[in-house]
């Protein structure tokens, strides 16, 4: 901050306004209650799946994942419990690895391995469902 | 802008311990736990789109001693970050933070959620692994 306020008589306030937030405001926030907020219901559900496919065979869990309701809810956690590790994940890497270019290097890492994860868990479902 | 020396914070080895401060690192280790378990579903739904040899890994896996072992673990893991978290909505609407329920001297009610989430967890996991059980038993009889 010195660099920006040196010794001129300007306030802090003054040199950081018009700036934008420091961050990224509340996007991070807001989606990581929604993501949370999907997942209630949803959570509740999967677990209530899993149980049911206790010891199941290959031709049962798939029988179970191709129907159309659990298939559309799956996908639908997918997406949901992905992002909302991702966010996270990003707060814990922010909150404990200080060396800039290893934080940057996981938070690229975290970003990329949940996109890759989620999509290979959308295309077994899609594959299962639709195939 | 930090030419003015300021006192610092306490750091937290004065605080008693209280149930809050439990539930937020438990929030957060269990967190990264069940993102391990994302990882596991990806796992289980791959394996079922991949075929019968690959899902006889998986189920391999889920039945040994270590898959038992976290499959519980991540029950208890998702069943506390799930009611943890529904407070954690609440409170995030602002409820919760009268000044009654502030008035940690006079009242444990603040810390009383706390307390009842960390027991739900583990009954509901007990409750879930005990179904498991009861199925398997009926359906070996």
């Amino acid at each position: 901050m010195s660099a920006i306020g040196g010794n001129s008589l300007r306030t802090p306030l003054k040199n950081v306004r018009g700036l934008g937030s420091a961050q990224s405001g509340v996007r991070h926030w807001w989606l990581q209650r929604l993501t949370a907020v999907a997942l209630v219901p949803l959570s509740l559900w999967f677990l209530w799946l899993l149980m049911g496919l206790a010891h199941a065979d290959v031709a049962m869990a798939r029988a179970a994942i191709a129907q159309p309701v659990h298939a559309v809810l799956l996908a639908a956690l997918v997406v949901s419990v992905f992002w909302h590790g991702a966010l996270g994940l990003q707060v814990v890497i922010e909150d404990y690895v200080h060396t800039r270019w290893q934080e940057v290097a996981l938070q690229v890492a975290v970003r990329f391995g949940a996109f890759l994860v989620a999509s290979a868990c959308l295309f077994a479902i899609a594959r299962i469902a639709l195939g | 802008m930090s030419q003015t020396a300021r006192p610092l914070s306490p750091h937290l080895g004065i605080y008693r311990w209280r149930v809050n401060m439990w539930q937020s690192v438990l929030h957060r280790l269990t967190g990264l736990f069940l993102c391990l378990g994302a990882l596991w579903l990806a796992w289980g739904l791959f394996a079922a789109a991949s075929g019968a040899d690959a899902w006889n890994a998986f189920a391999d896996f889920c039945a040994s001693g270590i898959g038992n072992g976290l499959l519980i673990l991540w029950t208890w893991a998702l069943l506390f970050h799930l009611c943890n978290g529904i407070q954690h909505l609440f409170r995030d609407g602002g409820m919760g933070f009268d000044a009654a329920q502030r008035e940690h001297s006079q009242t444990p009610s603040y810390f009383a959620t706390g307390w009842i989430i960390l027991a739900t967890s583990f009954v509901l996991t007990a409750l879930v692994w005990a179904c498991l059980l009861l199925r398997v038993k009926g359906g070996a009889a």
